[in-house]
């Protein structure tokens, strides 16, 4: 009786589940922290591409440094165009009014959007704008529904035009849904190289919401390591205690 | 007399140190028959003294000031030395609480832990969790989030429910018209006192133990069966028996902690909460609001009840209801045994569907309401109360097996 009221019960949790609302679907993002090659590539992107309107105000340059293995004049020549001092945060000169007038919305900060959003979000999300002339910018985005944001990448990308199919929804209606893009005029890099360019920036979102991530995990290694002997230990002192109970 | 004597017995002459020793640890005699479910009330203490150790650390960098807050957050994770490990210890500790503190609970629903003569014993425990759940409910606002925010928001707003003084109320407890400044100030005050007041009533709930001494999970009382000492036949000294015994739980358990601490601190979302993330915005309210993985049960239960003459006070009442629920549990239980051991089908069955009504109202307080989970919802608000309101019911006429006079292995 008790096995049936939980088999039914738990037969009903995945079908409430998938019951959620399906968007576009979100591309699996090419994460690797080891691959210091790919996040200092991430961090020139983020430099020359966001950095000009977006801040990564928590992150400090000399940390960013130290952590992808860049020397201080790397990170002066290509990283630090607003700063003058390694220990800077990465900040912005634009002022949140202007950018109010300018965007609608203040550019939010992204020291840790990687971390409110996840890192296939950004990576769908930074290959999926589309031209749509009825945004002021002339674009739109399939995950990220009238983004104020522009294009900033188009140059690398090209232009995309949405593909729509029709489809039925529950209740008998036909309506437009928005299932693919389509490049139609080229960029200054073909698709696959453009993937492996916002793979390195979105590489490079991750590594800055946890500067700490890799440190950590190695730590934890030990960690377990020593309590793993440490509950051998503890287990043979109570069982050598516990001999004299009956 | 060696010095070592000596000096015991000096201090003995001025503080009961000898005697509260073997009173509660050398001489407090526990079952000898306690199972698994028996280590979550020393690692419940445990979790207590990490969240109060971490916390005075973290406070030392965290600025209580809505302008610094979420920056003073990234500031621990990023500048302060080992302030990560910190603050990680923190919120995978909150969580943690949470689970060894249901287990330990969910301990004394099986064997009848809360049945004469420990009913006071059960009744500053469940005080214990509602400290706790203050407590986590205060520092939850501290990191300033989105979600710290809006989830104060809707849960301070429950109080301008309440009929007649529900506006006044509700800007009393903020301190504001809306969750501010001033409220983040006051729920850090909160936050740092309340868990001194927690771990006076933890001490006052082992006292209370080791007065009516602890149950067991054949739910029998060993001080019936004594030797001409009147030693418990079936009794063993505390320590050193159970302290080497709990050291196996600590470590086994610190393991599975050190696991979520550095391999997935965040937990998927659920012990840190992704829109967290994005620092607190009074003029942007996000699409989804829930509270953290241990407040969703009774979430789901408050968006479960409709309004009715235009007042969530109704949903508010059988929310804190279902809590309330738990202090007369001692009083509806008729069985004629503690254990879940000897009780009947019936008993099993209610207990079951109790635990996976709360677990899948967990689950449907994180997720979106819909139609279709609000009417879910209900019927498990229904079946969670059914299991404390029809308990002298069913109780009474189920069927039992035999309880031995002597515990079992």
């Amino acid at each position: 009786m008790k096995k049936i009221i939980i088999a039914v019960m738990l037969a009903v949790l995945p079908a409430l589940a998938t019951a959620a609302e399906e968007g576009f679907h979100l591309d699996k993002a090419p994460v690797n922290l080891h691959d210091k090659a790919s996040l200092q590539r991430g961090a020139r992107m983020f430099a020359n591409y966001c950095l000009s309107c977006h801040s990564a105000k928590y992150e400090r340059y000399s940390r960013m440094a130290k952590d992808l293995g860049m020397t201080d004049a790397e990170v002066k020549a290509n990283i630090m165009f607003a700063s003058t001092k390694l220990t800077d945060h990465m900040t912005v000169a634009m002022r949140t009014a202007d950018a109010k007038l300018w965007f609608g919305n203040p550019p939010p900060d992204l020291t840790l959007i990687a971390r409110s959003r996840g890192a296939d979000y950004l990576y769908t999300y930074l290959r999926s704008f589309y031209l749509d002339s009825s945004r002021p910018s002339g674009v739109n985005n399939a995950v990220f529904k009238s983004v104020a944001m522009p294009d900033v990448l188009w140059k690398l990308q090209g232009m995309q035009e949405p593909v729509f199919t029709i489809e039925t929804d529950a209740d008998g209606n036909k309506h437009p849904v928005l299932t693919g893009l389509k490049l139609v005029t080229k960029g200054t890099m073909t698709p696959a190289q453009y993937d492996k360019a916002v793979g390195d920036l979105v590489n490079f979102l991750v590594y800055m919401g946890e500067p700490i991530r890799l440190e950590r995990q190695a730590l934890g290694v030990k960690v377990l390591i020593f309590l793993a002997v440490f509950f051998v230990l503890a287990y043979l002192l109570k069982k050598e205690y516990w001999k004299d109970v009956h | 007399m060696s010095t070592n004597n000596k000096f015991m017995a000096w201090i003995d002459e001025r503080f009961p140190a000898t005697k509260t020793w073997e009173e509660h640890l050398a001489k407090y005699y526990a079952p000898k028959n306690f199972n698994f479910w028996y280590f979550f009330g020393s690692l419940a203490m445990l979790v207590l003294v990490n969240q109060i150790l971490t916390g005075i650390w973290l406070a030392m960098n965290y600025k209580p000031d809505a302008t610094l807050a979420f920056a003073s957050v990234q500031y621990i994770m990023r500048d302060v030395q080992w302030g990560w490990l910190i603050r990680y210890m923190h919120s995978v500790g909150a969580s943690a609480f949470f689970i060894v503190v249901y287990l330990h609970m969910f301990r004394g629903l099986m064997y009848g832990s809360y049945r004469k003569p420990r009913e006071l014993l059960w009744i500053i425990g469940v005080i214990i969790y509602l400290a706790m759940m203050a407590t986590a409910f205060f520092g939850y606002l501290l990191p300033w989030g989105q979600m710290s925010y809006w989830g104060a928001q809707v849960i301070v707003n429950l109080f301008s429910a309440v009929p007649f003084v529900g506006e006044h109320l509700s800007v009393w407890v903020r301190g504001d018209y809306v969750i501010s400044d001033v409220t983040l100030n006051r729920f850090f005050a909160f936050h740092f006192a309340l868990p001194f007041i927690l771990a006076a009533l933890v001490f006052v709930h082992i006292v209370a133990l080791h007065k009516v001494g602890s149950n067991n999970p054949d739910g029998i009382e060993i001080k019936k069966n004594k030797d001409a000492n009147g030693i418990p036949l079936d009794g063993i000294p505390f320590h050193p028996y159970y302290t080497v015994k709990d050291i196996v739980g600590v470590v086994g358990f610190l393991i599975i902690f050190a696991a979520v601490i550095f391999f997935a601190p965040g937990m998927g979302g659920f012990f840190l909460e992704h829109p967290n993330f994005d620092p607190a915005n009074p003029l942007k309210t996000p699409p989804h609001i829930a509270p953290v993985w241990y407040f969703t049960p009774f979430y789901a239960i408050l968006r479960a009840i409709p309004p009715m003459f235009t007042s969530k006070f109704p949903g508010v009442l059988v929310m804190f209801g279902s809590i309330a629920m738990f202090f007369i549990l001692p009083w509806l239980d008729r069985s004629p045994v503690k254990s879940i051991r000897y009780k009947g089908p019936l008993f099993k069955i209610a207990i079951a569907i109790f635990t996976i009504s709360f677990i899948i109202l967990g689950y449907l307080g994180t997720q979106e309401p819909s139609v279709g989970r609000t009417w879910l919802a209900r019927i498990l608000t229904i079946l969670y109360y059914a299991f404390f309101l029809l308990m002298p019911w069913y109780s009474k006429i189920d069927k039992t097996k035999p309880v031995p006079e002597r515990v079992t292995e």
